[in-house]
């Protein structure tokens, strides 16, 4: 049989435990879902908050929100035992199931990023139309016929914008926290049952995009060689501390209130805490992911720190915070499937390099919206826009 | 496999009538609801229990419970091996529709020791995955007490995993049992997490979820699942509830039964006798 998913165990689990039903992919599927929903956040508060000092990556943030939802659908068809079927949950949804109805919160999502997108890019797709070059045509489709671009057509296209983001900031965080609904409306597994899975998911969500647009947006400034806007790197450092403080305490209370309960089989959830979950769970998502960053950021906003120092320190904080929410993503599915529903024994999940469900296929799912992103950047530079509203504002 | 085909494509058609109904009163999608209005109307036809899925069989007119006596249960596992062979079900140690767990408490401890045919030690006694025996690994010990608890799905009268399904492709059935339509399921597994028992397996060979389903092929031809005609001591019950001298009935009234978690609120249908606090 397939050897991917057959798990070692100790204590007593039920025989069909033994295999693991949910591998890497469902690890990787909530983490670029919270990518999305976390980059839409900076675009937003931009759009809709009109906070001036995020325009320098309003657009970029729009653009790496759209890149990394477009791969959100990969790692569950790679997981489906039938991906040829994927639709019949949308065609014949069944309306109890919280995985029919992402379906659909998905889909309105992804159609609302690609118009807000559409507006947003819109004056860069016209002038690249008229342009001479290979890819006018390209252009040309796309412009679907509009393109006018007088004051008037931009006030009509600002108000969508505008209407298309306030829609956004309930569509992109409640399509995450249904991703934690998905995990903690399970009433079989004791480590995902909880009320605040979906808002420990949507909390870990904002930080995680707000963290990789910091990345992202270091690196492009590194890339063209032009200076760092440092208000507005102040300003994601300032969203993603206080993003990171609400979700170290959220996911304290959650983990806290198992502990307390102390229901049934929480022996075997203690046992595994305090052995195997140690590393990957105390010190990689807790200590080393949650805290030193939200240290690091405090210290550096007490003592007014700026420059290289700022964009250091902040860039080291961000990917601190990556790394973090990768791994309560995995402590929550690989984690939560390797306590037994027994309440009585510990699975061993085994990782496997090449396979369907493994680790290339999964860093590959990582990998692939960074290299659309790098590819749509070519195509719709998120600068140029940026500059152009700077003059125009 | 034909036969849950029929009953799952009853139960999409009833969700396609409903779905057809609520677009005709939208006016959207006009040559849908002609589509939708037709099946609708095939519905009429085959809804009423005429021919499902044998045809003089009704399964409006049955409700099938089960029962476990564990106090008769001996652990011969015959009842997982004639389950294997009359599901085709794969002949490895992580793939069961029903199983057998063994609870000893020794001398001095105060938790049991559990296993089931799965375990290696089990495994390596009997020589094979594919045959199932339980190792006589307690010889030497000092046994205080020991018993048999057969498993398999509960067929809850709130199945999590027809809850959780996006498609639809596992449903509840008029006479109290769960199916899944394999040609319909889509593979995300997520009913075999929602499952709190432990029921639900992937099947590898079709790519589909698996499980226990009381043998419906049999049921309905008036026949008893292979577990419970297989046991050797009656340790398995099968019955319709509807009848009051059907032996599940009478095993629910003779009998101070009881049902694994209930506090899952599931309501499971397989009623136990003679188990100890400590199986779940």
């Amino acid at each position: 049989m397939d050897p991917l998913h057959v798990a070692t165990f100790t204590g007593y689990v039920y025989p069909n435990e033994t295999v693991i039903p949910w591998s890497v992919l469902i690890v990787v599927y909530p983490y670029l879902t919270g990518l999305v929903a976390g980059a839409f956040t900076v675009s937003s508060l931009y759009q809709v908050f009109g906070m001036q000092r995020f325009k320098p990556v309003a657009h970029f943030a729009l653009l790496t929100s759209l890149c990394f939802m477009l791969f959100v659908p990969v790692p569950l068809l790679l997981h489906l035992g039938h991906p040829e079927r994927a639709f019949n949950s949308t065609i014949t949804p069944h309306l109890t199931s919280a995985m029919a109805i992402f379906g659909y919160a998905a889909g309105f999502y992804l159609c609302l990023l690609v118009l807000e997108t559409w507006f947003a890019f819109r004056p860069h797709i016209v002038r690249e139309s008229q342009r001479k070059g290979p890819l006018r045509w390209f252009f040309r489709a796309l412009t679907l016929g509009s393109d006018d671009l007088s004051e008037n057509a931009m006030r009509y296209d600002r108000k969508w914008i505008f209407a298309l983001a306030v829609i956004g900031i309930p569509a992109a965080h409640g399509l995450h926290g249904y991703v934690g609904f998905v995990f903690g409306s399970l009433k079989s597994r004791e480590w995902w049952s909880s009320d605040l899975m979906p808002v420990v998911f949507l909390f870990s969500a904002i930080i995680s995009g707000v963290a990789l647009l910091i990345v992202l947006y270091v690196a492009s400034c590194k890339l063209r060689k032009i200076e760092i806007d440092l208000p507005c790197l102040k300003g994601m450092a300032y969203t993603l501390w206080g993003f990171a403080m609400l979700t170290l305490v959220l996911e304290g209370l959650e983990f806290a209130n198992i502990v307390y309960k102390g229901r049934e089989g929480i022996d075997t959830i203690m046992e595994y805490v305090t052995g195997r979950l140690v590393i990957p769970f105390f010190v990689i998502q807790f200590a080393v992911g949650a805290v030193i960053p939200i240290l690091a950021l405090s210290f550096m906003i007490w003592r007014g720190t700026t420059g290289r120092a700022l964009v250091a320190g902040v860039t080291a904080s961000a990917c601190l915070v990556l790394m973090s929410v990768f791994m309560m993503r995995w402590n929550v599915v690989i984690g939560g499937q390797e306590i037994a529903k027994t309440g009585k024994g510990l699975l061993d999940y085994h990782l496997l390099i090449f396979h369907r469900e493994g680790l290339v296929a999964a860093l590959s799912v990582v990998a692939a919206p960074f290299v659309l992103l790098l590819l749509m950047t070519r195509l719709f530079p998120p600068w140029v826009i940026e500059a152009e509203t700077l003059t125009h504002a | 496999m034909k036969l849950q085909r029929d009953l799952s494509s009853a139960a999409r058609r009833e969700f396609l009538g409903k779905l057809g109904l609520a677009a005709g009163c939208a006016g959207t999608v006009a040559a849908g609801v002609g589509a939708l209005g037709a099946v609708q109307e095939a519905e009429a036809k085959t809804d009423g229990g005429a021919s499902f899925p044998t045809p003089d069989y009704d399964w409006t007119k049955h409700r099938w419970g089960y029962g476990v006596d564990a106090t008769k249960c001996i652990g011969c596992l015959r009842c997982v091996e004639a389950c294997k062979k009359e599901n085709h079900v794969a002949g490895d140690a992580h793939h069961f529709r029903t199983w057998v767990e063994r609870y000893v408490y020794l001398e001095g401890e105060d938790k049991p020791r559990i296993d089931s045919q799965q375990d290696p030690v089990n495994i390596a006694a009997s020589g094979s995955e594919k045959e199932y025996r339980f190792a006589n690994r307690y010889k030497d010990a000092k046994v205080e007490k020991a018993f048999f608890v057969p498993k398999l799905c509960n067929h809850c009268t709130h199945p999590a995993c027809v809850q959780v399904c996006p498609t639809g492709a596992t449903y509840k059935t008029k006479d109290g049992v769960v199916l899944i339509d394999h040609t319909y399921c889509i593979g995300c597994q997520y009913c075999v997490q929602a499952c709190p028992y432990g029921a639900r397996f992937f099947n590898d060979v079709e790519h589909v979820t698996d499980k226990c389903t009381w043998c419906y092929h049999r049921i309905t031809k008036g026949l008893q699942p292979a577990c419970v005609e297989i046991c050797p001591v009656g340790a398995r019950v099968f019955g319709d509830l509807n009848d009051k001298q059907s032996p599940i009935s009478l095993f629910i009234r003779n009998n101070r039964v009881q049902v694994l978690k209930p506090e899952t609120g599931n309501a499971p249908n397989v009623y136990y006798v003679g188990i100890d606090k400590e199986v779940n």
